[in-house]
């Protein structure tokens, strides 16, 4: 009798088996390690930034080559995240509604900048496009600036953002199958009403993860984009490079201030996350990943 | 997701498209300068750009931009070499100059001829930034490689200044031991043991030692540690001059492949004259760099540069030798640096 009773309240007080300070051990280290290595030094950036108050802070962000970098990030998050969203729409319905040779080949290269160094992701270009490089004679011989301008800054952040939307879908639609397109084109639907009206609402939460992951990063790059920009002020600077700039020369209010900014796009993009994981939780968890 | 917004997508990507195009091949309406420079110039060039666009409009009429883009010298020339459009170079060494004259044939062979002092408006040399009051006792090279002494130092392979560094470090071992290269290399090797983190350029490693206060001393431009002092503080920082250090000649240079393929040779050129001006040697003052005209300079702003033993790069054969002998592949800096 006692036994019965006993097991039942072990079982209800602690289903994974765990004793109460054990568990309590266990989230306080969690929480201190997430307070040390994250929010500590996300609130020092705006700590930094309003140090002098808030007006060199504005001061900073209004600033005309400050202006310019949020413009070009901007920019190229805008070339670079439709282009990927393309890309991975096309890239995954390839891969996950059809066979053919070389498919594991062509997953495989998708991951590809998830696994390279971004500094290589930017050399590459340099190789490519730069004036010694591979298409160098060509493109100087027509006046066609690539590297150190704008397009290379493009190139680069598509390259270091290419799997975002890709790796949000694959799994997705592989494990959605072909049934409900099959049924859509047997009952005469074309194939792009089938895609549109079948294949997209069934994956459009996911897309909108990976299209908000890949924005997220497309802003953030530093590494790529740096080995290609040039670092000319005011033009082929992007925010993460701006900020860097500023901090080496000694003016930490503003490099803080944009960083900030950063951080505030961050903030956005991790709440705008959160909430498609809360009301679309299902759905994404159908997609493996997250 | 409706059909009508994967239209306005299409749209929006092929209106991005179009935008990224244009924007290659971008009209330019005023003149626009490019001033590929090297780390501790910043302010200088900042202030003299201002200056150097009012003299032009007031001379010819005509607007002139100057941009800028500053990195590690090695770094910055490399870029420069692989087609970053710079109209004039400002590098912290001859050897880095030579590399664009030879890799891109951008610029002659005798580009030190085209302007005087050797194309070096103005010269600096290498000094030692320690901890206010001086807690290590730290006076000469020779107290570097003492016990525990944390010396800051950027990488000689990206960064002009470190090379300085280097040589300077060199120069006085020589003079030490009476010319023993053994000797020297052996002190040199010793001081590198001491380096704790090799940042690419110099302010990098400036930003090491001032703001993240990892050091003892840190090995730099004289008005990189002028400028050190006036931005963060008298009170942290001062100054020892070593006995010998070396007269380092940053030079400029018009890149003539790009300015005459951009119509902009006559601008670039008068903008480099300028800094050989009363206006352009004053600024040069200001920002703690050594004028090459010192005549040009009030007294007062001449006098915070203490006088010293300078050996130059022609003791070491000039850059031609040297940056091959010291810092090419294989060469001395590679034989005796070995990481911890």
């Amino acid at each position: 009798m006692t036994d019965v009773s006993l097991r039942t309240h072990a079982a209800f007080s602690s289903p994974v088996g765990e004793r109460i300070r054990t568990r309590a051990a266990l989230t306080v280290l969690a929480l201190v390690f997430l307070a040390l290595v994250l929010i500590l030094p996300l609130a020092a950036v705006f700590t930094e930034a309003l140090r002098k108050g808030a007006e060199p802070f504005f001061a900073a962000l209004v600033e005309p080559d400050a202006l310019e970098a949020v413009k070009l990030t901007l920019i190229v998050a805008a070339i670079a995240v439709p282009a990927n969203l393309l890309f991975g729409l096309v890239a995954s319905w390839a891969i996950a509604k059809f066979e053919f040779r070389g498919k594991s080949f062509l997953v495989t290269l998708i991951d590809l900048p998830f696994s390279v160094s971004p500094v290589i992701s930017g050399l590459v270009y340099i190789l490519l496009f730069g004036a010694q490089g591979f298409f160098g004679q060509w493109l100087a011989a027509h006046g066609i600036q690539i590297v150190f301008a704008v397009p290379g800054i493009v190139l680069a952040t598509i390259f270091v953002t290419f799997p975002f939307v890709a790796r949000q879908l694959i799994p997705l639609m592989e494990a959605q199958g072909t049934v409900d397109e099959e049924a859509a084109l047997s009952l005469g639907a074309t194939g792009f009403q089938t895609f549109r009206k079948v294949t997209l609402p069934n994956i459009k939460w996911a897309l909108l993860y990976g299209v908000l992951l890949s924005n997220a990063r497309a802003m953030g790059e530093f590494g790529a984009v740096s080995v290609v920009s040039g670092h000319i002020r005011g033009k082929t600077n992007t925010m993460p490079l701006h900020v860097e700039i500023l901090y080496n020369e000694y003016n930490f209010v503003a490099a803080f201030a944009v960083a900030s900014l950063l951080a505030f796009l961050a903030l956005v993009t991790l709440v705008l996350k959160s909430a498609l994981e809360w009301r679309y939780g299902g759905e994404l968890a159908a997609s493996g990943r997250h | 997701m409706t059909f009508s917004d994967l239209t306005r997508r299409s749209a929006l990507l092929l209106a991005a498209l179009t935008l990224l195009l244009a924007m290659t091949f971008e009209v330019r309406a005023e003149t626009k300068l490019l001033n590929v420079s090297y780390d501790p110039t910043r302010e200088l060039y900042k202030e003299f750009n201002a200056a150097f666009a009012e003299h032009w409009k007031a001379e010819t009429g005509e607007t002139v931009s100057i941009e800028q883009s500053h990195g590690g010298s090695g770094k910055q020339a490399r870029a420069v070499i692989d087609g970053l459009e710079a109209d004039v170079v400002t590098l912290a060494l001859e050897a880095d100059i030579d590399a664009i004259a030879e890799a891109s044939g951008k610029l002659p062979a005798d580009w030190r001829s085209k302007l005087p002092h050797s194309s070096a408006p103005y010269t600096s040399t290498i000094v030692f930034l320690v901890r206010k009051g001086n807690p290590k006792g730290l006076s000469d090279w020779g107290d570097l490689v003492k016990d525990s002494v944390e010396v800051i130092t950027p990488n000689p392979k990206t960064s002009g200044g470190a090379r300085w560094n280097f040589l300077a470090a060199w120069g006085w071992a020589l003079k030490k031991y009476d010319g023993d290269e053994a000797k020297a290399s052996a002190f040199v090797s010793d001081l590198y043991r001491h380096v704790p983190v090799l940042d690419t350029g110099a302010r990098g490693s400036t930003t090491t030692f001032v703001q993240r206060g990892i050091g003892d001393v840190l090995l730099a431009w004289e008005n990189e540690a002028f400028l050190a002092l006036a931005e963060l503080g008298p009170d942290k920082f001062e100054i020892v001059v070593p006995s010998i250090s070396i007269k380092a000649e940053p030079p400029v240079a018009v890149v003539a492949g790009n300015t005459e393929r951009r119509g902009t040779t006559k601008v670039a050129t008068a903008y480099l004259k300028y800094l050989y001006t009363e206006v352009g040697q004053k600024l040069a003052a200001k920002h703690f760099y050594r004028p090459a005209n010192p005549e040009l300079v009030e007294a007062e702003n001449l006098k915070r540069f203490p006088k010293l033993d300078l050996v130059t790069i022609d003791d070491f054969g000039g850059w031609k030798k040297a940056q091959p002998e010291f810092f090419g592949d294989g060469g001395i800096f590679d034989q005796i640096y070995k990481p911890k």
